[in-house]
C-alpha cells in the first residue's frame, strides 16, 4: 500500500467518515471507496453490503479483501440527570463515546460525573464542539423543551442512528406537536424512541439505564450502517 | 499500551513518515474460534517494533519475522496459521481456530 492512500485513509478516519479499503488480492492493488462512490465501483454489491454491517472481509471467491472502517459510536446525552450518572457509567464500559450535556450548572458538575465529557452548555452551543453525526446515538434526558427540543432537532438533522427522548406518551405527543410545526414530518419524528428504552419494565434510574442502553445496541446492531 | 485499529495505521503513517521502512499485517479470513475479528492489524517497523495484535500473541513472532522480510522485498505475502498447518506445531493458535494473515509493505 501507497503511504499517500494510508494518510488519505487515515484522514478519513479522523474525521469519522465511513469508508472501505479494498485490496485486489490478484494484483494487490489498493484504493479508497466512500459510501457515495459504491454504486460506480465494480464491486458494488459487495461494498453496499459491506457498509451496511461494518463487517471487513474476503469478497465471494476472494478476489478482494474489503476492510470496512466505520467510525466508533458516539453517545451524546442531553440531561446531566440521575439516568445519565448511570448511562455514562454503563456506556463507557459498553466502549460508546459519551458526552452530557446540560447548562444547569447545579446539575452538570465533574463530581456527579467523573469520566465522561460534561459540557455545561446549552445543546446548540454544545453541538458546535460535539457534532451528532449518523454513528451517533442521542439521548434527551432532561424533561425541559428548552434543552431537550434543540438537541432532537440537532439529532434529527444529523440522521442519528439512534433518538430517544424521554416522557410519558402525552408528553411525547405535544414534543411530536412542536417539532411538526418546525417543519419536521411524521416519518421524522417517528424516529424518536418514545417512551424511550426497551420495555423492561426498569423502575430505578440504573434499571432504566440499562432499557436505554440495550435499545441503543439493538439499534447499533441491527439498523446502523444503512449507507 | 493497548491501540485500536485505527490508531495503529495511525501509528504506521508516522511511523513511515518518520523515514521507518514498515509493514501492515492484517486479518483477511477466520475459521473456527480466532482471537482476533477480521480486519485486525499488527503494524511492524524495519527494525522489528511492533503495535496491535492478529492473534492475540500465538502467532505475532512469525508475523513479525515475515514482516520483517515483506518489507526488505517491498513483496506482499498471505500467511495461513492454524491446527492443520504443520507450522502449527511451533506457531499455533491454542484456540484450534485457523486464521489467514495478509502482511503488505508501506511503500
Amino acid at each position: 500500500m501507497k503511504l499517500a492512500l494510508l494518510s488519505a485513509l487515515n484522514a478519513r478516519i479522523a474525521a469519522r467518515e465511513a469508508t472501505i479499503l479494498v485490496t485486489e488480492m490478484a494484483t494487490g492493488s489498493t484504493r479508497l471507496v466512500t459510501p457515495e462512490e459504491v454504486s460506480a465501483d465494480p464491486l458494488a454489491d459487495a461494498l453496499h453490503e459491506a457498509f451496511r454491517t461494518g463487517k471487513s472481509g474476503l469478497t465471494e471467491g476472494g478476489s478482494a479483501f474489503l476492510n470496512v472502517h466505520l467510525p466508533p459510536v458516539k453517545l451524546i446525552v442531553t440531561g446531566a440527570v440521575h439516568i445519565s450518572q448511570a448511562l455514562a457509567e454503563m456506556a463507557r464500559l459498553a466502549g460508546l463515546d459519551c458526552t452530557i450535556i446540560d447548562p444547569r450548572t447545579a446539575f452538570a458538575t465533574p463530581k456527579r460525573f467523573p469520566n465522561v465529557t460534561l459540557l455545561a452548555e446549552w445543546p446548540d452551543q454544545a453541538f458546535t464542539r460535539v457534532k451528532p453525526d449518523r454513528f451517533t446515538a442521542f439521548v434527551a434526558l432532561t424533561h425541559d423543551p428548552k434543552i431537550d427540543d434543540p438537541g432532537l432537532v440537532a439529532a434529527l438533522k444529523a440522521r442519528c442512528f439512534y433518538i430517544g427522548a424521554l416522557g410519558s406518551r402525552k408528553t411525547h405527543a405535544k414534543r411530536v406537536e412542536r417539532l411538526q410545526s418546525q417543519g419536521f414530518t411524521a416519518d421524522e419524528t417517528a424516529r424518536i424512541h418514545a417512551p424511550i428504552g426497551l420495555d423492561i419494565g426498569a423502575v430505578s434510574p440504573p434499571e432504566i439505564a440499562v432499557s436505554i442502553l440495550g435499545e441503543i445496541i439493538s439499534a447499533m446492531r441491527a439498523k446502523r450502517r444503512t449507507a | 499500551m493497548n491501540l485500536n485499529d485505527s490508531e495503529l495505521l495511525a501509528r504506521a503513517e508516522s511511523w513511515a513518515k518518520a523515514g521507518r521502512g514498515v509493514a501492515i499485517a492484517t486479518v483477511i479470513e477466520t475459521w473456527g474460534s480466532a482471537p482476533r475479528p477480521v480486519g485486525s492489524h499488527l503494524v511492524i517497523d524495519s527494525e522489528g517494533n511492533f503495535e496491535g495484535s492478529v492473534s492475540g500473541g500465538c502467532v505475532e513472532g512469525a508475523v513479525v519475522a515475515e514482516a520483517l522480510e515483506v518489507i526488505e522485498s517491498g513483496q506482499p505475502r498471505n500467511l495461513e496459521f492454524g491446527v492443520a498447518d504443520e507450522t502449527a506445531w511451533r506457531v499455533g493458535l491454542s484456540c484450534g481456530g485457523k486464521i489467514a494473515v495478509r502482511v503488505e509493505p508501506l511503500t
